[in-house]
C-alpha cells in the first residue's frame, strides 16, 4: 500500500485578492472589439508585405529573377536570401537567454540555397497593395531542381534517404539540443539524423530480469498545429535615422527584438518591439516569422511594412508539433511495483534540427517512481516546416505510449488504474528517471483527488462506452522578468510588466501586486510594456508568467509598500521602524491616532518625495513540476467509427490559483486542444510533401458542438519557491487526454488504439482486425 | 563533496562512473575541478567563453534547475545533474 502521508490538498489559505476571479482589465476592449491585435496597426504609406514560397518540398534553389516584379508599378522592394545577412550556423544563446541555432532559424526565415519544404520562403515584396504585391510575386522567376522529399522520420533514417543538409552535424554532446552544421571544409556526415542523446537510471537488464509482468507498446502521432485564430501579423518601419520599430503579435516582444537585431545585423538597441495582444500562440508565436521580414523589407524601401500571413500560409509555413514514433516497455513485480522501463523516442524536427524530443523523453515518466531505466531520443529533419513549440512541447506524444502502457500493465496486474498509478507515483525526495530527485510535488494528491472524484466513481452504463485516465507531468519553465509599477496620484497604480498576455495574465498580474498592499485589484491598472518600456522579460512561454512575473510584481509591490511606509515616516517624524502598513492603511505602531490610507499617500507623494515608482527584475528559480490526471468516459458507434466524449474530468495541480476562473479555463482549454489531438486533428500530405488539408474546413478542430462541459479539479500544493504558491498551469492539462481517449476506447470496444489520431476509419479498421475481417 | 552524476554518452570520460564525488562551492568550481579529473569533459559543458553552460544545456542542483548556471553555488552534500534544457510552449 501507499506509504506516504499526502500533503494539503485544496489549500485554504485565505487572501484578499488571490484566489478571487474578478474581471480581466482588458476584457471591455476584447470583447468590443477594441482591443488592437498584430494586423491591426495602420500607418500613411504603409506597404504590404507578401512572401513568395517554394512549391517543392525539397529543391536546390538554382536562381532566382525578381527583375520583372521589381519593374511592377506599385513595387517598392523585392527580398531575397542575396539582401538577407548570412547567421553563423552555431547554437547560441541570445544576449538574454533565449536559445536558438539562429543560422537555421534564419534560414526557416528566408531559404538559402535550398527549399526544404512546400511553403518555405523564398523571397518577399513589399508593395502598395496585397493585390499588387501578389501580382509581383508571380513575376518572381525561380529556377528549382526539384529533389526527392523526405516526409518522415522513418524514410529520413534509412541509409539512402535523401540529405537535407549536406553538412548538418550529428550532436554528439549528450546534453545538447539542436544541432549544426559543420565547417565548410568538413567531411560530410551525410545524415538526416540531428541529435541523439540518452538517459540512464540504476540497472534496467536486471530490472527486466526481475519483473513478473512486462508491457511493450509501441506509438505514432503526427504533426498537430496549434490552431491559434490570429495569424502571425505585425508592421515593421526602419526609419531614417536606423531605428527600427516593430508592432506585432509574439509571445516575445524581447524575442522579436533580439531576433530581428541578429539577422540584420544590427544592435538590439536599434530595435523597438512594441507588443500587441495575441489571438493565441501556444507556443508557436515564441519565434519570429514575418517580422525580420517586413524590417528588411522596410530598409529596402523606405516605408512601414505590413506582413500577415493567410491561414494556408500558417499551416504551410509555420511550425506545428512534431509527428513522433516512440516505444516504450515496462516491468513491474506481481504486486504492482514498477521496477524497470525502456523507451525509445524518435521525433520529426522539420526541416531545421530542434523538435522537442529533449522535453518529450524528460517528461514521459516525469511522474513516477521507477528505479532502473533507459530512455534514448532522435532527433530527425525531414522536408516538412521546421517543428515549433505546443504546449508542452514533446510531452503529450511521449505521454500517449507511456500512459496506455501503464494502463495495459494495471489491466494485467489486475489492478485499478489510479490506484496502480499512486503506486508507482513520486514524490518529494524520490529520484525521476532521468536523475533528479523531485522537490515538493503535488502527483500523490492530484492522482487521490481523482480516484475520490464522484466521476471516477459513478457507474458507467450503456453498451459501447468505456472509461480511460491519464497522468501527465510539464516541469514547467521560469525565466528573466520585469515589473514597474507608478502609483497615481489618485491611488491608484500604472503596473507596467514584460509578459505579453495570452492567457489572462495581467489580471492576474494586478492581483498578486493587489495582494501585497492590500488594494483592489480594479485599482491596479496592468498593461505590457514594450522593449524600450521595461526590463527584459523572457517569453510567454513554459507555463511561466504567474510564477516568473508574479514574482516580480510581488516584489516591485513590496519596494511601493516600503516607499510608503518611509512617506508616512516623513509625514510624522518618526522613524520608518515605528510605522506598520496593514489593510492598505499606514499607521503608528504606538499611536492608533496617527493613520493615512494608501490613498491618502498617493495625494500627498509629491510634496513629500516625488513620484512613487516600485520596480523589480528578477530570475526566479523553483517553478515546479505539475501533473494533470483526467478521467473521460466515451461511447463508440462501431457503425461508423466515430468516438464521443461523454463525460470529462480533469484534475490538477495548480499549487496556488491566483485567478481560479482562469486556471480553470486554461485546463479546459488544454483538454479540449488534446482531444482534437486524440481524435481528428493530422497534417495530412501526398506523396510530394504538399499539405492537402490547409484550412480549419479539412484540418478538423473540435468545437463546442463535439465536447461536454469539462469538469476541472484544481488540487493546490503549494510551490515553496514562489510567495503565494504558484506552479504552472497552462500546459500540462494537453498532455494526458489522448491516452485517456485511447484507454477508454479500449474500455469500450476492447481495441487498443495506439496510433493518431483515433479518427473514425481508424477505429473501424482495428474494430474489423480484431473481428477478422 | 558534491556528488554530480554524468550523462550517460559522457561516462566514457569518467571511466564509467556514472557518479562522482567532485569538490567546489559553486558549478564553475566544480567543473573546473571535474576537468582536473577527468581531462576534455570541460568541453562538453560550458562554452568557450567559459563563462556559461553550453546552450540548450541545463544544471540542476538538488532537484532545481538553476538560473545561476555557472555561478549557481554548491552545499558540500548537493546533487548535480547536467540536463538538456527545455524549451516551453504556452497555455494560451
Amino acid at each position: 500500500m501507499l506509504d506516504y502521508k499526502p500533503n494539503m490538498v485544496l489549500s485554504n489559505e485565505e487572501f484578499n485578492s488571490v484566489g478571487k476571479s474578478p474581471i480581466r482589465h482588458d476584457g471591455a476592449d476584447k470583447v468590443t472589439g477594441r482591443a488592437k491585435y498584430g494586423a491591426d496597426t495602420n500607418m500613411a504609406g504603409m506597404l504590404y508585405g507578401k512572401i513568395l514560397r517554394s512549391p517543392h518540398a525539397h529543391a536546390v534553389i538554382k536562381s532566382v529573377d525578381a527583375s520583372e516584379a521589381e519593374a511592377l508599378p506599385g513595387v517598392y522592394a523585392v527580398v531575397t536570401s542575396a539582401d538577407w545577412p548570412e547567421t553563423s550556423m552555431k547554437l547560441t544563446d541570445l544576449a538574454e537567454g533565449s536559445i536558438h541555432n539562429l543560422g537555421f532559424l534564419s534560414m526557416n526565415i528566408l531559404a538559402r540555397g535550398k527549399a526544404l519544404y512546400k511553403g518555405h520562403p523564398v523571397a518577399a515584396v513589399a508593395a502598395v497593395s496585397p493585390h499588387v504585391a501578389e501580382e509581383a510575386m508571380a513575376k518572381i522567376k525561380v529556377d528549382y531542381e526539384v529533389l526527392k522529399p523526405v516526409l518522415t522520420a522513418e524514410e529520413g533514417m534509412k541509409a539512402d534517404a535523401p540529405i537535407l543538409h549536406d553538412r548538418l552535424a550529428a550532436v554528439t554532446n549528450p546534453a545538447l539540443r539542436p544541432g549544426g552544421l559543420l565547417e565548410d571544409d568538413a567531411e560530410s556526415m551525410q545524415t538526416n539524423i540531428s541529435n541523439r542523446f540518452e538517459f540512464s537510471l540504476g540497472d534496467v537488464e536486471q530490472g527486466f530480469k526481475d519483473a513478473d509482468i512486462i508491457v511493450e507498446k509501441e506509438t505514432t502521432t503526427q504533426a498537430v498545429h496549434q490552431g491559434y485564430i490570429e495569424p502571425q501579423a505585425g508592421v515593421a518601419h526602419w526609419q531614417t535615422d536606423g531605428n527600427v520599430t516593430i508592432w506585432s503579435s509574439s509571445q516575445g516582444q524581447f524575442t522579436v527584438r533580439d531576433q530581428t537585431a541578429r539577422f540584420l545585423g544590427i544592435p538590439v538597441s536599434r530595435v523597438k518591439a512594441i507588443p500587441m495582444e495575441i489571438g493565441g500562440g501556444f507556443g508557436a508565436k515564441g519565434i519570429t516569422y514575418v517580422e525580420p521580414v517586413a524590417a528588411l523589407l522596410s530598409r529596402k524601401s523606405g516605408r512601414p511594412v505590413k506582413i500577415q500571413l493567410t491561414r494556408i500560409e500558417v499551416f504551410e509555413g509555420t511550425g506545428p508539433t512534431s509527428g513522433t514514433q516512440i516505444k516504450v516497455k515496462l516491468g513491474a513485480t506481481k504486486d504492482g511495483k514498477l521496477i524497470a522501463a525502456e523507451a525509445e523516442l524518435i521525433y520529426e524536427a522539420g526541416a531545421f534540427p530542434g523538435s522537442p524530443v529533449t522535453a518529450g523523453i524528460q517528461c514521459m515518466m516525469g511522474q513516477y517512481d521507477i528505479p532502473n531505466a533507459h530512455l534514448k531520443a532522435l532527433d530527425v529533419v525531414i522536408n516538412r516546416p521546421k517543428a515549433a513549440a505546443y504546449r508542452a512541447p514533446g510531452a503529450p506524444a511521449s505521454a500517449f505510449c507511456m500512459e496506455t502502457a501503464m494502463d495495459e500493465l494495471a489491466e494485467k496486474l489486475g489492478m485499478d488504474p489510479l490506484e496502480f498509478r499512486l503506486m508507482n507515483s513520486g514524490k518529494e525526495g524520490s529520484r525521476r528517471v532521468t536523475g533528479p530527485v523531485n522537490p515538493l510535488v503535488g502527483y500523490i494528491e492530484t492522482l487521490q483527488a481523482a480516484k475520490d472524484h464522484q466521476h471516477y466513481n459513478t457507474k458507467l452504463d450503456g453498451k459501447l462506452r468505456g472509461r480511460g485516465v491519464a497522468s501527465g507531468f510539464w516541469g514547467n519553465n521560469s525565466g528573466p522578468a520585469s515589473a514597474v509599477a507608478v502609483v497615481n496620484s489618485d491611488g491608484t497604480v500604472s503596473l507596467t510588466e514584460g509578459s505579453p498576455d495570452i492567457g489572462g495574465s495581467r489580471v492576474a498580474m494586478a492581483m498578486q501586486f493587489a495582494e501585497v498592499l492590500d488594494i483592489p485589484v480594479e485599482d491596479v491598472k496592468p498593461q505590457v510594456g514594450d522593449t524600450d518600456s521595461i526590463g527584459f522579460t523572457s517569453n510567454t512561454g513554459g507555463s511561466s508568467v504567474t510564477f516568473k512575473t508574479g514574482w516580480a510584481c510581488y516584489n516591485a509591490a513590496q519596494s511601493v509598500k516600503q516607499q510608503m511606509v518611509e512617506r508616512a515616516a516623513k509625514i510624522w517624524e518618526i522613524p520608518s521602524d515605528d510605522v506598520e502598513y496593514k489593510e492598505s492603511v499606514l499607521q503608528h505602531k504606538s499611536d492608533p491616532e496617527l493613520k493615512l490610507t494608501f490613498k491618502q499617500i498617493a495625494a500627498r507623494m509629491i510634496p513629500t518625495g516625488g513620484p512613487i515608482v516600485g520596480s523589480a527584475g528578477v530570475n526566479p528559480p523553483g517553478p515546479g513540476p505539475s501533473i494533470g490526471v483526467h478521467i473521460v468516459d466515451v461511447g463508440v458507434d462501431v457503425e461508423t467509427g466515430k468516438v464521443e466524449i461523454l463525460r470529462y474530468t480533469a484534475v490538477q495541480d495548480a499549487g496556488k490559483a491566483i485567478h481560479p476562473a482562469y486556471v480553470e479555463g486554461q485546463i479546459q482549454g488544454g483538454a479540449v486542444q488534446g482531444i482534437g489531438w486524440a481524435l481528428n486533428e493530422e497534417y495530412v500530405y501526398n506523396d510530394s510533401g504538399v499539405m492537402l488539408n490547409s484550412s480549419f474546413l479539412d484540418y478538423r478542430m473540435p468545437t463546442s458542438l463535439d465536447l461536454p462541459m469539462i469538469d476541472t479539479v484544481i488540487v493546490e500544493i503549494a510551490n515553496p519557491n514562489h510567495p503565494y504558491g504558484v506552479r504552472g498551469v497552462g500546459e500540462v492539462p494537453i498532455v494526458p487526454p489522448m491516452a485517456a481517449i485511447s484507454n477508454a476506447i479500449y474500455d469500450a470496444i476492447g481495441v487498443r488504439m495506439v496510433d493518431l489520431p483515433m479518427s473514425p476509419d481508424k477505429v473501424l479498421e482495428a474494430l474489423w482486425a480484431k473481428e477478422g475481417k | 563533496m558534491a556528488e554530480v552524476w554524468i550523462p550517460p554518452k559522457l561516462q566514457q570520460l569518467t571511466g564509467g562512473h556514472q557518479q562522482v564525488q567532485v569538490e567546489g562551492t559553486t558549478v564553475r568550481r566544480l567543473v573546473n575541478n571535474l576537468e582536473a579529473m577527468y581531462p576534455g569533459i570541460k568541453e562538453y559543458l560550458i562554452d568557450e567563453s567559459e563563462e556559461d553552460l553550453i546552450p540548450g544545456l541545463a544544471v540542476i542542483v538538488d532537484g532545481e534547475v538553476s538560473v545561476l548556471g555557472m555561478l549557481e553555488k554548491v552545499q558540500e552534500n548537493s546533487e548535480v545533474h547536467f540536463l538538456p534544457s527545455i524549451a516551453g510552449g504556452a497555455g494560451g
